[in-house]
This record gives C-alpha cells, sequence and structure tokens, in this order.
C-alpha cells in the first residue's frame, strides 16, 4: 500500500518535472497577480447586472431613473445592456444619456425637476464628475447615485489581460512548434523571423493582387496558403541544405535569414502594403463568440495539440527524436533519417508563414520588418520549455509553456510600469535563469 | 582468502585504501574496500560491471569523496583531497575516455595545464626535449609536433601515460587500456607496463579480458556487489576460479554447446568490394554461426558495413535466401531480413538519451502502428516480453539506454532484431565491454539464434571467443579473406593468428 503510494507520487513528480516550467509560469503568474492587486471597476455586463438587481431591491418601478455614460463604445454597450436590463424589470420611467458632461448636467437638472424617488446610475469612472454637478442642485432635488462597488483584484487575472497576453504570444507560439522540432533534431533554424516577414509581405502583397479591397474569402485563403507554401518552401530548401551537403543548419539558415528578409524587401518595395479587405483581419482580430478569445491563439493550441500527438503518438515523431539524438544509429535502424530532417525543416517554414499569416491579419498589413528577432524569442521559448539544444529530448507542450513565460513576463512588467530597457534585462536574465534552473533540476545525481 | 593478502612488499605500500565506503542515494557502491599496491606491483582489478570498481577508482582519483576508510599514497592520507592535489601526490588515472585535445599537438597536450614557464613564456625547446625524452622511455615514436587527432589510438594512450609519467608519477591506475587496441597494440602497451614496473611504479590495471589479466598481473584483486572479496596472486587462482568469483557462482561451460545442423545457404556473399575492401565472397547457412576475426583494421567491420548497406559497396551482390538486396540501404537490408550490431553500441546503435523502450522500438515501429499511430500499450506489452526472456535490468521502461550497463545495451539491441524477425543476424564485437555473467547470456542469446535457423555472424577479437562460439571461421587481413577454419574445435588460437597476420595461408 504505502510502497504504491510512494510510486505513484514518484511516477507523478517524474511526469511533472518533465514540464518543471509549469511550476515557474505559475509563480509568475502569482507574482504579477500580487503586483498589479488593486481597486478593479466593473464595466460592461457585470455593471450593469449589478446595478439593475441593486436598483430593484431598493427603488420601486415607478421611480425616475437616469442611467449616464460616457459616448464610447465600451459605454455605450454597458448602457445599452442596463436599459433593457431596467426595461425587463419593469422599470417605467428610464432615461438614458450616453454624452459628456455639458449633456450629463442638462440631464441631472432634468431628472432633479422629476417628481417622486430619483435615482442616478452610472459607472465608477462617472462618479466624479456627477457628484461634481449634483453638489449644484439644491437639496431635496439630488438623486440617490448608485455606481457598481469597486472589488480588489489583481489587473494582470482579468479575462481581458489574460486574453491579451494569449493574443500577444500568439504568433511567436505557433512559429515556436516548428522551432521545437527543428531543435530536437539537433538543428537550429535562424531564419523564422525573417520568413515570417516574407510571408506577411507575400500574403498582402497576393491580395492586393486579387483586388485589394475586394478580394472575396476565397482570395484571401489563397494568397494565405500560397504565403505559407512559399515559406515552407524556403524552410525545404534550408533543409536540403542540411541533409544534401551536411551544411550545419546554424549556416545553411542564417543564409536563409538574409535571402528571406531581402526577398521581403524587394517584393514590398521597402514599404508596408495596406491593400487588404476588412475580413483580411478575421483570424488575427476576430474572436469567437463563445469564450472571446481570438481565433489566432485557438488556432495555436489547434496546433500544439497536433504536435504533441505528433510527437508522443506517432512513429514520424519518434524518428524526429531518434534522428535528433543519434542521426547515425536512426540511419542503421532503417529510419529516412533525410526525409525525416527534411520534412522537419519544412514544417518550420510553413508554420513561420503561418506566423507571417497571422501577424498580416492582426495589423491589417504586410511590410517587411516583421517578425523582426522573432527568432530569438522563439528560440528562447523552445529552450525555456526545456528542450535541449543538443537534440534528442525536448517537449512541444513544454514549449508552450516557455512561450508563456515570455509572455506572461512582458505583459507584467508592462502592467507594473517597466521601462522597456529594463524590460529586456530582466527578460534576459530570466531566460538565463529558467534555464539554469532546468538544468539543476535534471542533472542526473551522481 | 586471509593468505592471499599478504604479499611481499606489503609492508610498506604505495596505494592503500583502508575500510573505504561510498554509497549513493539507495546504492552501497563500494562496501568497505581495503586494497594495497606496493611499488613495483602490478595489481589486477576485476570484477562484473557494476561492482564498484570505475567508483572505487575516482574515490582513488578524488574524483569522489568517500563516506568512511582513507585513501594513502606513500603513507600519506589524500582522502577526500581534490584531484589536483591527489595528482600531485603521485596517482594518475588514464580513463577509458581518453583527455586529450585533439586540435593540439603532442607536445602542448602534455604539458597542457603545467606548461614549464619563464614569466609566462613557453619553454618550447626546453618542452620538446623532455617530450621526445618520455616518448622514447615508453618507446613511442611519434614527433612531438604532430597533432594528437593524427594519432591512433594506441599512441594516444601512451600519450597519457607519458603525460602521467612527466607528473612524476607513483600509482598508475589504467582503466581498461586495452579495450579498443589490436593484438599488436595490447603487446607493445604491456612491454611499457612491465618497464613502468621494473621502475618501481604501482600500476593498478583494471580488464574484462582474462587472459590479460593472467599475463600481466603479480596479483588480483575481485570485486563484487561494491566489496573488495580479497587479493590473490596470479599465479593461485586458474581462468575458471577467476570467472566464479567475480559472478558469485558455479560456472557452467564458458562457451554453452550447441547442437545445430546449418541448412540452406541464407546470406550469399558475391565479390562484395569497396571502402578498403576487396572483393569478398562467402556464405552462410540457416542455424550457422560464422565466425569473422583478424587483426583491428583488417576490413572486418568495413565488410559487414558493405553487407549491410551502412556503406555503399562499389561492386558485388549480397543476397538473403536468394534474393539480391539493394545495395547501400540499411532500409533494404532491414526490409530483407539482414540485422546488424554495431561495435559502437553507444555511437551507431542506441539513441542514447532516449528510453531503454524507444530504442527497442526504433526499427521496429511498424509493427504496431496504423497509418502512422502507434499503438503503445501493444508496444509497452511486446517490449515487456522481450525483457523478460532477454533477462533485461530496467529500472522501468523509461530508464534512459545511455544508463544500462553494456550487457543490458547489448540485449536491448538483439530484442529489436528479434522483434523484427531478421534472418540474418551481424553481431560486431558483441561482447566488448561486457562482463563476464553477460557475455554467457549473450552466447546463450547467440546459440538461440542459430536454433531458431537463423544465419549468426560474429566479428569477434576475442580468438577463444570465435574459436569457441563458431561453427566456422574466415579470417580477414588487409581487406580481403585470407582463409577459413572449418574445424574450430580442433583449430588453436595460434592457428587463427597464422592466417590474420603472414602472407601464406596454411589454414583450413
Amino acid at each position: 500500500m504505502a510502497r504504491d503510494a510512494v510510486s505513484m507520487t514518484r511516477g507523478l513528480s517524474r511526469r511533472l518535472s518533465g514540464y518543471g516550467m509549469l511550476g515557474v509560469l505559475l509563480l509568475l503568474c502569482a507574482l504579477f497577480s500580487a503586483l498589479t492587486l488593486r481597486d478593479q471597476h466593473p464595466t460592461g455586463a457585470a455593471a450593469a447586472r449589478e446595478l439593475a438587481r441593486a436598483l430593484a431591491a431598493r427603488a420601486d418601478t415607478a421611480a425616475s431613473v437616469l442611467a449616464l455614460a460616457r459616448d464610447n463604445a465600451e459605454e455605450r454597450a454597458f448602457l445599452a445592456d442596463l436599459t433593457t436590463r431596467l426595461r425587463d424589470a419593469r422599470f417605467t420611467r428610464v432615461r438614458s444619456v450616453a454624452a459628456g458632461p455639458p449633456e450629463f448636467r442638462a440631464a441631472c437638472e432634468e431628472l432633479a425637476a422629476a417628481d417622486g424617488p430619483r435615482y442616478l446610475l452610472t459607472l465608477q469612472t462617472n462618479l466624479p464628475a456627477v457628484r461634481a454637478i449634483q453638489s449644484g442642485l439644491p437639496e431635496h432635488t439630488r438623486p440617490v447615485i448608485l455606481s457598481p462597488a469597486p472589488y480588489r483584484w489583481p489587473t494582470f487575472l482579468l479575462v481581458d489581460n489574460l486574453r491579451n497576453v494569449a493574443n500577444q504570444i500568439a504568433v511567436i507560439a505557433i512559429v515556436a512548434v516548428g522551432m521545437t522540432l527543428v531543435i530536437i533534431t539537433a538543428g537550429i533554424d535562424l531564419s523564422v523571423g525573417s520568413l515570417i516577414a516574407l510571408s506577411a509581405v507575400v500574403c498582402a502583397w497576393l491580395v492586393q493582387a486579387f483586388g485589394g479591397q475586394a478580394a472575396g474569402p476565397g482570395a484571401l485563403l489563397a494568397a494565405a496558403t500560397g504565403a505559407m507554401l512559399l515559406s515552407g518552401l524556403a524552410g525545404l530548401f534550408s533543409g536540403a541544405m542540411v541533409v544534401r551537403f551536411r551544411l550545419p543548419p546554424f549556416i545553411a539558415t542564417l543564409a536563409m535569414m538574409q535571402v528571406a528578409s531581402g526577398a521581403a524587401y524587394i517584393i514590398s518595395k521597402g514599404r508596408p502594403i495596406y491593400d487588404a479587405p476588412a475580413a483580411f483581419t478575421a483570424l488575427g482580430r476576430g474572436v469567437d463568440p463563445l469564450l472571446g478569445l481570438p481565433w489566432a491563439v485557438w488556432l495555436m493550441l489547434l496546433l500544439y495539440g497536433l504536435a504533441h500527438g505528433l510527437m508522443s503518438r506517432t512513429a514520424l515523431g519518434r524518428y524526429v527524436y531518434a534522428v535528433g539524438g543519434n542521426r547515425e544509429a536512426a540511419r542503421l535502424a532503417g529510419v529516412r533519417t533525410g526525409a525525416v530532417l527534411l520534412f522537419v525543416y519544412a514544417l518550420c517554414g510553413v508554420l513561420a508563414g503561418l506566423g507571417g499569416v497571422v501577424t498580416a491579419s492582426q495589423l491589417k498589413s504586410g511590410a517587411p520588418t516583421y517578425g523582426l528577432m522573432y527568432e530569438l524569442y522563439v528560440i528562447a521559448a523552445v529552450v525555456v520549455g526545456g528542450t535541449s539544444l543538443a537534440g534528442g529530448e525536448g517537449r512541444v507542450l513544454g514549449t508552450l509553456i516557455g512561450a508563456f513565460i515570455i509572455a506572461v513576463i512582458q505583459n507584467g512588467m508592462n502592467l507594473t510600469n517597466v521601462e522597456s530597457y529594463t524590460q529586456k534585462v530582466v527578460l534576459g536574465l530570466v531566460i538565463l535563469g529558467a534555464v539554469l534552473l532546468d538544468r539543476l533540476r535534471s542533472r542526473p545525481a551522481s | 582468502m586471509a593468505a592471499g593478502n599478504v604479499s611481499p612488499s606489503s609492508a610498506n605500500p604505495l596505494l592503500r585504501l583502508q575500510g573505504v565506503r561510498k554509497t549513493f542515494p539507495g546504492v552501497v557502491a563500494v562496501a568497505g574496500a581495503d586494497l594495497r599496491v606496493a611499488a613495483g606491483e602490478v595489481l589486477a582489478l576485476v570484477g562484473e560491471n557494476g561492482a564498484g570498481k570505475s567508483t572505487l577508482i575516482k574515490v582513488i582519483a578524488g574524483a569522489l569523496r568517500p563516506d568512511a576508510g582513507t585513501v594513502q599514497i606513500a603513507g600519506r592520507d589524500v582522502t577526500g583531497l581534490a584531484p589536483a592535489h591527489v595528482a600531485r601526490a603521485g596517482v594518475a588515472v588514464i580513463y577509458q575516455e581518453l583527455s586529450q585535445v585533439p586540435g593540439l599537438t603532442v607536445r602542448d597536450n602534455l604539458f597542457l595545464g603545467r606548461e614549464p614557464s619563464l614569466l609566462g613564456l613557453l619553454d618550447r625547446a626546453g618542452e620538446q626535449r623532455r617530450a621526445r625524452d618520455v616518448l622514447a622511455r615508453l618507446g613511442c615514436d611519434v614527433d612531438v609536433e604532430t597533432p594528437v587527432a593524427r594519432l591512433d589510438l594506441a599512441r594516444r594512450q601512451l600519450l597519457e601515460i607519458a603525460r602521467a609519467l612527466l607528473a612524476d608519477a607513483r600509482v598508475l591506475i589504467l582503466d581498461e587500456p586495452t579495450a579498443a587496441l589490436t593484438p599488436r597494440e595490447t603487446e607493445r602497451l604491456f612491454a611499457v607496463v612491465d618497464e613502468l614496473r621494473r621502475r618501481g611504479l604501482g600500476l593498478v590495471f583494471i580488464s574484462h579480458r582474462l587472459d590479460e589479466v593472467a599475463r600481466l598481473a603479480d596479483r588480483i584483486a575481485v570485486m563484487r556487489d561494491g566489496e573488495v572479496l580479497g587479493a590473490w596472486p596470479a599465479a593461485a587462482l586458474d581462468r575458471r576460479r577467476l570467472i566464479e568469483l567475480m559472478v558469485g557462482r558455479p560456472l557452467d561451460q564458458e562457451f554453452p554447446p550447441r547442437d545445430v545442423a546449418p541448412g540452406a545457404p541464407l546470406l550469399e556473399v558475391d565479390g562484395l568490394a569497396g571502402g578498403g575492401v576487396g572483393a569478398a565472397s562467402f556464405a552462410v547457412r540457416a542455424g550457422e554461426v560464422l565466425g569473422l576475426a583478424g587483426l583491428a583494421g583488417a576490413g572486418r567491420t568495413e565488410l559487414m558495413r558493405l553487407v549491410f548497406g551502412a556503406d555503399r559497396p562499389a561492386a558485388g551482390t549480397v543476397k538473403v535466401a536468394g534474393r539480391i538486396v539493394a545495395p547501400g540501404s540499411p532500409r533494404a537490408a532491414i526490409a530483407a531480413g539482414l540485422a546488424l550490431l554495431t561495435e559502437d553500441r553507444k555511437g551507431q546503435g542506441l539513441v542514447l538519451c532516449r528510453s531503454a523502450r524507444e530504442n527497442f522500438a526504433l526499427g521496429n515501429l511498424d509493427r504496431w502502428s496504423r497509418g502512422g499511430w502507434l499503438d503503445l500499450p501493444r508496444e509497452t506489452a511486446v517490449f515487456a516480453r522481450h525483457v523478460a526472456r532477454l533477462g533485461i535490468k530496467l529500472a522501468g521502461d523509461e530508464q534512459r539506454a545511455g544508463h544500462l550497463s553494456g550487457g543490458n545495451q547489448q540485449k536491448l539491441l538483439v530484442a529489436r532484431w528479434l522483434e523484427r524477425d531478421a534472418r540474418v543476424v551481424v553481431m560486431d564485437e558483441p561482447t566488448r565491454g561486457i562482463d563476464v555473467g553477460a557475455k554467457h547470456d549473450i552466447y546463450e542469446l547467440i546459440n538461440d539464434l542459430a536454433r531458431a535457423g537463423k544465419a549468426v555472424v560474429v566479428i569477434s577479437s576475442e580468438l577463444s571467443e570465435v574459436l569457441g562460439m563458431c561453427d566456422r571461421i574466415l579470417v580477414m587481413r588487409e581487406g580481403r579473406i585470407t582463409g577459413a577454419i572449418t574445424e574450430p574445435a580442433a583449430a588453436s588460437q595460434a592457428d587463427v593468428m597464422a592466417l590474420a597476420v603472414c602472407e601464406a595461408s596454411h589454414g583450413s
């Protein structure tokens, strides 16, 4: 019994230690949660719900109600939601105003002129302006002001922020899938940053060629596919150099990095290409209706699921590990090592191309400056995720964790107002620290 | 046993261990070892892999700190000192993996880290003179300005010894120095060891090759399960008794008998040439064990690599069961039923950083995958069957192949090809670096393969092994098959050597 428990915990800890960086990620999340704990003011649907409930609890439906909000998209949505809820609660004398402080004053004075109980509903952020107006009214005509109560919550953990983190890292994380496989084969691909630029430019350029603003969904899909195919060919070419001429991957992809970047500048003539229809942003900016996650994030998660399956459940995945661990032993065991390497480099190229398409979609344009230095972030994500540069070892899901560690650090430092130069220093040190930690943990007990 | 511990000069030993104990979490690696080596004495340290020899050496060299006990060099206690200090006290260890900088010259390597210098300037002439002196003493004829990368293994080994002599070592520990040497190189090394013994150094010699131990050692210390069982005068132990001490049980026959009548030819090689091998033709029959003997560099490995397609042949054909195998493709060879267990298990056989199970599965994945998707439970079950059948010792399926002992690594590779159901199995030095107990298991495996009707080719530099295990022996010299011995039982090692070295072939 006791032995069972011991072996079970041992198995569990081994499984977890495979993703040791998960602990680091959670620690970072906890740290930035603690550092960004402050008063949060409910907005949107949550605020509307709370206010409607509060009003229903204290006023009868004949009361005069004024709902105030500023004239911006977010607050208008709140106002519309609130008005609907109040109507549903059968309040009859409801007036809603979305405007600026001068209109606020007129509306308040109008409310003060009404008889019976008076209520003014607004968001926390408008309270100072509303209070100032109110203090100018005769005392007996002042309405009861209701606004949603502030609550303590880390800004870092706000749903919007977390969504933001995921969205910001999506491109790097997508490209890092391919990079993980390349690094597992004991290689490296320095060209991914340039391929992102090339693919974004080619994609935007193709959209332009297919009619620009008038391009239909089919044309957009064709443009994206074309850009990814081109990137894939570039990766295949690097792979062929590695396989056929035994070039060190560092050199082959360093050359491709220059070639692809140059090609992106040539095609775009050094300028961003903006000519794209609104639908072009569907991938990068569109969100799913259920959770509000950007489609790019869903795509990223899907790719990680597929890659994890590939590496842990398929013969091809095994071959990737074997080729990286000992190419000669793999060859003598009957593995087509050349084909495996070609596949891996081509896949890395295709995914870098996909990263470029997503970037172009996010920014609704293609420019040769995209993806600059991304290869370093991508490699950092892979290495922080526990994949050994010596090859033969590593996990795709570890890379996802590594990418999130980088994203969380950047986001957390933004939230805590660390200036950008310091951010670079900290990020560098954290990458170093994370890898050292991994080394210490996985060092064999001698 | 007590009598064995007394030796003439033991009153004043150069190296003396008392009650040395070293444990690792969960393992007692060395359990109270007592050992002494006198000046002018060669002590052989033998034992199976995992008996604790390596740990003991590391304790002596200062690389590991013992939990208890003392290490004395010429009466001075060096227990727990750092390796550099132990070296200064006069201990030098020559490990199997040589620690040299290949790009530097012989002279640079000899003085690396302790260059005699004047105000930071190297005394080049002085270094050259001292380097030539010490190499001459060892009978090593190399130019001291040659890059080490250009030297063969034997010379590089002598270089390590020379380095130790330059550092005034008094105790020299040689960890399996002959594992990768040809017989001739081995003889030269032995001459050097004899010379060092005459000069009054204390030598500790570790080897799995018992004939070498018998040839070289004054006394033999046997380790088993972390304990030094004792040290006996070499003359007092015969081979059989020695093996029994090492494995801890009475020994069955060293080479288990086999009674198989060879059938039809399975492997037919015709005029195969390339990479230093000249037009080799031979055939191996089902159920037959063919030995391939010769000196290192005679082309045995190269020939079998051509057969397997690991290298592309310039000419000739290979047939398995009458059908021609596409040349230069291990994939085609494997598909045809060939299997090659390479001599260099770590470099060419295994993916050391992956698990034992994955290594077993590599090359067999098509047997339990559909459309590329693996049936992992099936893989685990198949692997477990082979582990049980071959007696592979694992600390779990996920144990890295690199952490297995040599014998278990070899069994793992055999398991891979058994699952593949290979019809022709080529084993290159199947027992090199493998301890006595596991060797016997490998011999049994070879017999099992023959009984199952496979054609087996064994390349081995251990002549007793070739003679004891094979139905027929081919001898190679300088890339050519120079002779055959059809009755190994009636042949002697000298017969094989004659074919391996001289021009005249009078074997068969």
